[in-house]
């Protein structure tokens, strides 16, 4: 409901600049690697810092506003707000950026992949739509980023080119876009009804002052908004996400672990909080269905998750089961939901990433993708799977990575829906506890393979020689494992410096959606 | 302001000089073949200077009336120009000259005996073009609009084989469209004694009722749909758009279709008035669903296809639909504006493809979409133009497809017409299906059998140059329609639309 006051400024432009320029840069040099590589790390660097500038300015609770102009539509312009939320998603994904790029150098040289100038040159601009989402204004700048990422994001999937791959790309492409086209119906009615698309923290007023006429048209409204964020993966539409695992793996960590589905699950939290609002969610009980599709995902991706053995696929369905955390906190509509929620999109995106890039790194050694075949891959790679054993710790709300805070307040979320909304929430509360002891169902057997079961067709004790992941690989992978430690600590200590000031920007994005404490 | 030599008489140079032009290449051409591509070219720069110069002055001090040889209107005839017409004129000038330059290589390789009474013909198709934008007289209108039919028909044919059927089915299908005009103008002829738009648009209303005045508007529309090629009139297009020479094929898809959609929404909106249209010959709501069926069956013809050029020819026919349907849906705040806008879109994107898929057939003889493998690298420029004309056809922002969509889903949304939503959010699909199937043949299929790194051959530049500046326009032009106010395109079809519908409003 608060709004601070609003700053102009262009470094949003700027950030986004980065990655464009960086686009354009890689295409120039492509006969020389190291050039166009350097050209990927620079842009993420700067871009980085760029967006990191913009803390101070957010946590004095302002806004910060860049507009182009106002489009031929009038009540919608084309620009960027840069409010808490945004930045949240923005600097996690411009943070992480910066690791996989260091990551895909080791990948893509190790494998020895083909086209390589057009994989960072899609990269980069799978990174500016992801950057723009976060930093949209209103939902049309927001849907065409949205699209630019989609499209971008099909050569990476189908890297290989195979007949595999290709179907896999169409699938993802009939997707997506069918996705894309529900969402853009959804924001012309949305102008239609109210004259803006602005995101509003506490949702936009005309649209809860429609009056119980709308009601219907509303909840229709809501849907199809719902299934114009296919990019959640929510089911029964999750399927394209196992599929895209086909991609080479820093695709798969980055993009479909944290900037495209991060971006779906992104929207549904602005749809929630700052289009409908929190008094229109209740009123129309919309948050409750949300909260059901939330809910059956995250335990029907789990069981699926179980039943795959292909690494890729499976933390896939896990990636699956987790997004549908962060819609089911939104969906809650209390303040510590929504908390959790906001909290679990950055923590998820560093946690998740380092079981992507872990799996990357031992296909990378051992040439091995799944999971009955990794026997004694822990006394191979200790590194490698000491940060996988973390990570998939934190995933499970197991201290001590920092999934542990996100569920913890997910659970509260849901205790303090049983008090203020309905009595029926406290249902999920145990949907909650069900779907984190499905996740030690899944993730446990893969630790317990790679660090105490003996390679298939070795007969007692051999000598076991260490042979890790190029440093390129094995130290991206280590700085996130180490960061969703030390987010946990920065929790415990609140020194927030080395959590890049992400409880405090959530709590100032709780304040502007007006769930004031 | 700098007073321009002949300024007040551009209107009418626009035209004749064009018509000098065609006779002077074709003495100059007699002597020496290569005249003709040079004189071409200045005559299309300085009309489209010509036009530019007369935009800005609709723009900047209102409708033009030029009365030809100083005649009084209802009795001479007048050149009428307003902000539609100007920007029209403008549209079918830019595509021209880009055409011309494209030309030149392709009837080289093509027609290498024909060049010259080629560029005669082409510089008579483009007088015709002009002047059906400029006139403000709908039997001068006629007479123009036979001028650039028969200019057509002979540049098709100029293929030879195939194309001769094709010209000749085009023949029977425009001659029977033209007559259907013919009819419609001297229907209201007989009626008001009248043959000047404005003047009949200040006659007719008392005799809206008249039967005669009814038939004479459904001739008319029917008339122009052949010409236009709207669904299910469209039966000649696909063959004349497969069949003709490459640079032809650009011209009329580009240019000739806009200048029958410019002729019918002038008769629908100058001639006759949205008054009579509402109350005595409802025809909106029923153009609206021909539309919507249009674009729907354009685009699922266009799937079958497996000849490029064949498919972008139906594909113009679902893209025509889209016009139609913001016509259709005058009635909102967006239709028009969705009809008008996507005329500049559909001129920009289609010429794209159509060079595109020109300079594939120039170069490696390839017509069929399943030997596109690798095309990729061997024709990265002209492969990277279809793809960008083939993204702002699909409707990816911020293209100028992304922006007509927009305009037309407002447009259905304020008219409660929920199945155009449906058909407008469909064909993105369809477009999807089918343009993709090529972006993927040409870039991520790989070819049975060979090792990669083909070499790069490419089309010649005079054709890809073309190709490229339309793909680049494509996103351009989007951005522009999209900035409104503050860039200078939006303006104009702001302008266009308040005067179609200045005009009706009493």
């Amino acid at each position: 409901m608060t709004e601070g006051a609003i700053v102009y400024s262009f470094i949003p432009l700027l950030a986004i600049l980065c990655p464009a320029t960086a686009a354009i840069l890689i295409l120039l040099s492509s006969k020389r690697p190291n050039v166009r590589e350097s050209w990927t790390i620079i842009a993420g660097v700067l871009q980085f810092s760029l967006i990191a500038s913009m803390i101070p300015t957010i946590l004095n609770e302002e806004v910060i506003e860049c507009t182009f102009f106002q489009t031929m539509f009038t009540g919608i312009a084309f620009g960027f707000k840069v409010d808490a939320f945004g930045l949240i998603f923005a600097l996690t994904a411009s943070f992480l950026w910066i690791l996989v790029s260091f990551y895909s150098i080791g990948y893509m040289r190790s494998l020895r992949e083909h086209a390589q100038t057009r994989y960072y040159f899609c990269f980069a601009i799978a990174i500016f739509g992801a950057i723009g989402v976060a930093l949209s204004a209103n939902l049309l700048t927001m849907y065409i980023f949205f699209e630019i990422l989609t499209v971008s994001t099909y050569p990476l999937v189908i890297h290989d080119q195979s007949k595999e791959a290709l179907s896999a790309g169409h699938k993802y492409f009939a997707y997506l876009l069918t996705a894309g086209v529900f969402l853009l119906f959804a924001i012309m009615m949305t102008y239609y009804l109210t004259g803006t698309t602005d995101f509003t923290g506490g949702g936009i007023k005309a649209l809860a002052e429609l009056g119980p006429a709308y009601k219907l048209t509303l909840i229709i409204l809501f849907f199809c908004f719902l299934l114009g964020f296919m990019k959640a993966a929510w089911m029964p539409f999750h399927s394209w996400l196992p599929t895209a695992m086909i991609a080479p793996t820093p695709v798969s960590a980055l993009l479909h672990a944290v900037a495209v589905v991060k971006a779906g699950v992104f929207g549904i939290v602005r749809i929630v909080c700052y289009i409908y609002g929190v008094d229109l969610m209740t009123s129309l009980k919309l948050g409750i269905a949300l909260a059901c599709i939330a809910g059956f995902t995250m335990i029907v991706a789990n069981l699926f998750a179980i039943a795959q053995d292909n690494l890729k696929r499976r933390l896939a369905y896990s990636t699956i089961n987790q997004l549908s955390y962060i819609i089911l906190g939104a969906a809650l509509l209390t303040q510590d939901g929504v908390r959790g929620a906001m909290m679990h999109i950055p923590f998820h995106g560093f946690m998740k990433i380092t079981l992507f890039l872990c799996a990357g790194a031992i296909m990378v050694v051992t040439g091995k993708r799944n999971i009955s075949e990794m026997g004694g891959v822990g006394k191979t790679m200790p590194v490698t799977m000491l940060a996988f054993t973390i990570t998939a710790f934190g995933m499970c709300g197991i201290p001590p990575a920092v999934g542990f805070i996100s569920k913890w307040y997910l659970c509260m979320g849901s205790y303090e829906a049983f008090l203020q909304i309905s009595p029926v929430m406290i249902t999920f509360l145990f949907v909650l506890l069900i779907a984190s002891l499905l996740d030690v169902v899944y993730f446990f057997p893969i630790i317990h393979t790679a660090f105490f079961k003996t390679p298939e067709g070795v007969v007692g004790e051999v000598e076991v020689k260490v042979k890790e992941a190029p440093l390129f690989m094995l130290i991206p992978l280590s700085i996130t494992a180490i960061l969703s430690v030390v987010f946990l600590l920065d929790y415990i200590l609140g020194l927030n410096i080395i959590s890049m000031y992400i409880y405090k920007l959530v709590e100032v994005a709780i304040e502007n959606v007006g769930l004031i404490p | 302001m700098v007073r321009l030599f002949l300024a007040e008489h551009y209107p009418v140079l626009v035209i004749a000089i064009s018509l000098l032009s065609a006779f002077t290449i074709l003495i100059a051409g007699w002597m020496n073949k290569k005249t003709c591509l040079p004189i071409s070219l200045a005559t299309i720069s300085v009309q489209l200077f010509m036009a530019f110069f007369i935009l800005h002055q609709v723009i900047t001090s209102g409708t033009i009336h030029y009365w030809l040889g100083g005649w009084a209107p209802p009795w001479g005839i007048e050149y009428v120009i307003d902000a539609f017409n100007a920007y029209v004129l403008v549209i079918v000038l830019f595509i021209c000259l880009l055409t011309a330059i494209y030309a030149k290589r392709s009837v080289e390789k093509e027609q290498p005996l024909k060049i010259v009474p080629f560029y005669v013909v082409f510089q008579l198709l483009i007088t015709g073009l002009c002047g059906i934008t400029v006139t403000g007289d709908i039997f001068n209108l006629y007479v123009f609009l036979e001028i650039a039919s028969l200019a057509a028909y002979a540049l098709i044919a100029v293929a030879g084989g195939r194309a001769l059927k094709a010209s000749y089915n085009y023949v029977i299908m425009g001659s029977i469209g033209a007559c259907f005009y013919l009819l419609g103008v001297g229907f209201l002829y007989a009626v008001t004694g009248s043959l000047n738009m404005a003047d009949l648009s200040y006659l007719l209303p008392p005799l809206y009722g008249n039967k005669v005045v009814q038939a004479a508007f459904v001739f008319f529309v029917v008339g122009i749909s052949i010409k236009m090629a709207l669904f299910p009139l469209h039966i000649w297009q696909p063959d004349a758009y497969t069949y003709a020479p490459s640079a032809v094929t650009v011209i009329i898809a580009a240019a000739m279709s806009k200048v029958s959609i410019y002729a019918f929404i002038r008769v629908l909106f100058s001639v006759f008035t949205t008054k009579f249209i509402q109350i005595y010959v409802p025809i909106d709501t029923a153009i609206s669903w021909i539309a919507a069926i249009a674009i729907i069956m354009g685009s699922v013809i266009a799937i079958m296809q497996t000849n490029l050029k064949r498919m972008l020819a139906y594909s113009s026919v679902s893209q025509v639909g889209y016009i139609v349907l913001g016509v259709g849906l005058y009635s909102t705040h967006w239709g028009l504006y969705g009809a008008l806008i996507h005329i500049l879109n559909h001129a920009i994107t289609k010429g794209c493809l159509f060079m595109a898929a020109g300079a594939i057939i120039y170069r490696s003889g390839l017509w069929n979409i399943r030997d596109f493998e690798g095309l990729g690298k061997k024709m990265p420029y002209t492969c990277a133009a279809f793809t960008l004309a083939a993204l702002s056809m699909i409707g990816v922002p911020p293209s100028v497809g992304f922006i007509t969509k927009l305009c037309l889903l407002l447009a259905s949304l304020e008219a409660v017409e929920y199945a155009f939503v449906a058909v407008i959010l469909a064909s993105t699909l369809l477009n999807l299906v089918y343009f993709w199937r090529v972006i993927d043949r040409m870039y991520f299929v790989r070819k049975e059998g060979e090792e990669e790194g083909e070499k790069k051959d490419e089309a010649p530049t005079s054709m890809v140059l073309p190709a490229l500046i339309l793909g680049s326009l494509c996103i351009i032009v989007g951005i522009l329609w999209l900035a409104g106010e503050k860039a200078p395109l939006f303006p104009i079809v702001e302008q266009a639309v308040t005067t179609l519908k200045g005009v009706i409003v009493p």
